[in-house]
């Protein structure tokens, strides 16, 4: 038996140690080896398409202008990444750091006011399930299919006296997104059990207390997912704020890239650059909510 | 919902103005502006002014052969980025649920594109299919393949973008459909092991259990594929000429050049379009469901 110990430690047929017992050694060796191969294989694969054009940003960015604009797959001659990301920084009086706090604000106002209406949706229609939950659900799941009316909703905007700021942009965001949010949070409500209701409301609390002290809290799991999924989306629109929050005071994280390509010309080092200087806040999510993310994202809206 | 004893709650603990903030915002913000949408499609509109002109913006529209084919575009767009990434995201799925190493790693880099801007993601990949010097026909240059020019080529780069879509959304398909195998209980696993070897396993355990992963993926992609516009935008333009525009870039392009009624007329009709391909989908799907 000192065999199958060695290949199961190295990851074959893990979940099967049933089947161990009925196969001969040589058969084993033979799988050891062509497990090895696909493991290889996936490695070189994924890594070429998936992470080559990761080092290529990176590469691009670190190398002086002219250099960059050959377009090679080369460690840079120079290696000069700390000064191109302090060029695309002070570039136009600072225009990135306006950029950079323009993008917090829009995201960070979105998402609160998306986690705050959506959770108080998604509390009411699932324990309700009457005739005005199911009225409600049949218009969410209409915006989240329809495309947004362009030119009418800058009308609109112009008409409340919003468009080209901040606040008209986050309400757009927010509209667009609040379906989504719902879904996602009203599949979770479903498994936070109707007695936690029923024993607070004994004790006496009005139906705003049951929400913020009791369900909020609960519903953190799926919160977390929203913010995540949301935060991401709305800092990475880029027609939202073409449309919405014209205006080079107006600009966006997402926006300062379109207008590099113009203004820079063939400062292909500086783009990059700013490509790596705006891929940090998504990247930080990742790290956080790597695991999260990856398995438990959709895992309630499957079966919903 | 069954009647098993709500005693105590009544539904004034649940009570409905609890929807009056996100319906305000949402009828305010996006259904407001669709319903004004049909009116605004019928008239040529300055924003200030608007004189009605009945359906000419949708003859001009459909008498228009760059606006024929930002449709034609839309539909090739979609159909072919959401079938591609089930065929990808699936195989790729039983592969990282399997007892391979470096599981983990593997489903964070290939997830990982889906959390980047994808203004970035096609800056940088319009620099890759740079045709002459750039790292994709270098690499195929390399091992003596032929050289396209991805984007510059009219008949190719619609689909250069599609490859593209597929790159930077696979992972979110990849996860949902993790997330449906895990799900399936280990006993169906355990006879399809007895059965037979891993083609039995797929064919007749994952592949009919991981259904309504398969319809989640495909709706998502699909209703992204005909929504889609920053990839176009970032990477082609629309072009060359207007090779790789669909609705949504035809609407941006009249928008900019001020015909504000024929841009509407454009999302109206990308609305129609959404709504008579993905609504008759899900009913299909929900059936389906119930089926099994």
């Amino acid at each position: 038996m000192r065999v199958p110990k060695v290949i199961a430690g190295a990851g074959i047929e893990t979940s099967e140690p049933a089947s161990e017992s009925s196969r001969t050694g040589v058969e084993r060796v033979r799988q050891f080896i062509a497990s090895t191969w696909i493991d290889a294989l996936s490695l070189v694969v994924i890594g070429i398409v998936f992470v080559v054009p990761f080092i290529f940003i990176l590469l691009t960015a670190a190398k002086p202008r002219a250099e960059a604009a050959l377009f090679k797959f080369s460690w840079p001659s120079q290696f000069q990444l700390i000064e191109n990301l302090r060029d695309v920084v002070t570039y136009g009086d600072n225009r990135m750091l306006l950029a950079l706090w323009n993008s917090a604000l829009l995201t960070v106002g979105s998402v609160t006011l998306i986690v705050l209406l959506s959770a108080m949706v998604a509390f009411v229609i699932q324990r309700r399930n009457d005739g005005v939950a199911s009225a409600a659900s049949t218009i969410m799941l209409a915006g989240l299919i329809i495309p947004p009316a362009v030119v009418p909703t800058i009308f609109l905007l112009q008409w409340l006296g919003l468009y080209k700021t901040l606040l008209g942009l986050i309400m757009v965001e927010v509209a667009f997104t609040v379906p989504f949010a719902i879904l996602v949070l009203r599949a979770f409500m479903g498994s936070i059990p109707r007695e936690i209701d029923e024993s607070a409301i004994i004790d006496g609390a009005s139906p705003l207390r049951v929400f913020f002290s009791i369900i909020l809290p609960l519903l953190r799991p799926a919160i977390v997912t929203v913010i995540v999924v949301s935060a991401v989306g709305i800092y990475n629109d880029f027609a939202g704020p073409l449309y919405f929050l014209p205006g080079s005071e107006n600009v966006t994280a997402q926006v300062t890239l379109f207008s590099f390509i113009s203004q820079f010309g063939s400062q292909w080092n500086l783009l990059f650059a700013d490509v790596v200087l705006i891929t940090i806040p998504p990247l930080i999510m990742f790290m956080f909510f790597q695991r999260q993310l990856v398995s438990g994202l959709t895992a309630g809206a499957i079966k919903g | 919902m069954t009647n098993q004893g709500r005693p105590r709650t009544s539904l004034g603990t649940y009570p409905n103005w609890f929807y009056l903030p996100a319906a305000l915002v949402f009828a305010v913000f996006f259904l407001v502006p669709t319903a004004l949408a049909f009116y605004f499609s019928l008239t040529r509109w300055t924003l200030f002014d608007a004189t009605f002109i009945g359906f000419e913006n949708y003859l001009d529209f459909l008498g228009d052969p760059r606006l024929m084919s930002g449709l034609r575009n839309t539909i090739i767009y979609a159909v072919m980025t959401s079938g591609l990434k089930v065929v990808i995201a699936l195989p790729l799925a039983v592969l990282l649920t399997s007892s391979i190493r470096l599981k983990g790693l593997f489903r964070g880099l290939i997830f990982f594109p889906v959390l980047v801007s994808t203004v970035a993601v096609g800056i940088t990949f319009a620099t890759l299919m740079q045709p002459s010097v750039g790292l994709i026909n270098t690499a195929l240059g390399a091992i003596g393949l032929p050289r396209p020019d991805w984007l510059g080529n009219p008949n190719l780069a619609l689909y250069s973008v599609a490859l593209v879509d597929v790159w930077k959304g696979v992972g979110i398909a990849m996860v949902i459909f993790i997330a449906g195998i895990m799900s399936i209980p280990p006993d169906y696993f355990e006879a399809a092991r007895l059965e037979g070897g891993s083609w039995v396993k797929f064919r007749h355990v994952i592949l009919p259990l991981s259904r309504n992963a398969t319809f989640t993926v495909i709706l998502l992609s699909f209703i992204g594929g005909l929504r889609t516009f920053d990839l176009i935008w970032a990477m082609t333009h629309g072009g060359p000429g207007f090779a790789s525009d669909v609705l949504t870039s035809v609407i941006y392009k009249e928008y900019q050049a001020g015909f504000y009624g024929l841009s509407t007329a454009g999302n109206v009709v990308l609305f129609i379009l959404v709504t008579i391909i993905v609504y008759p989908l899900m009913r299909f799907f929900s059936r389906r469901e119930l089926e099994l």
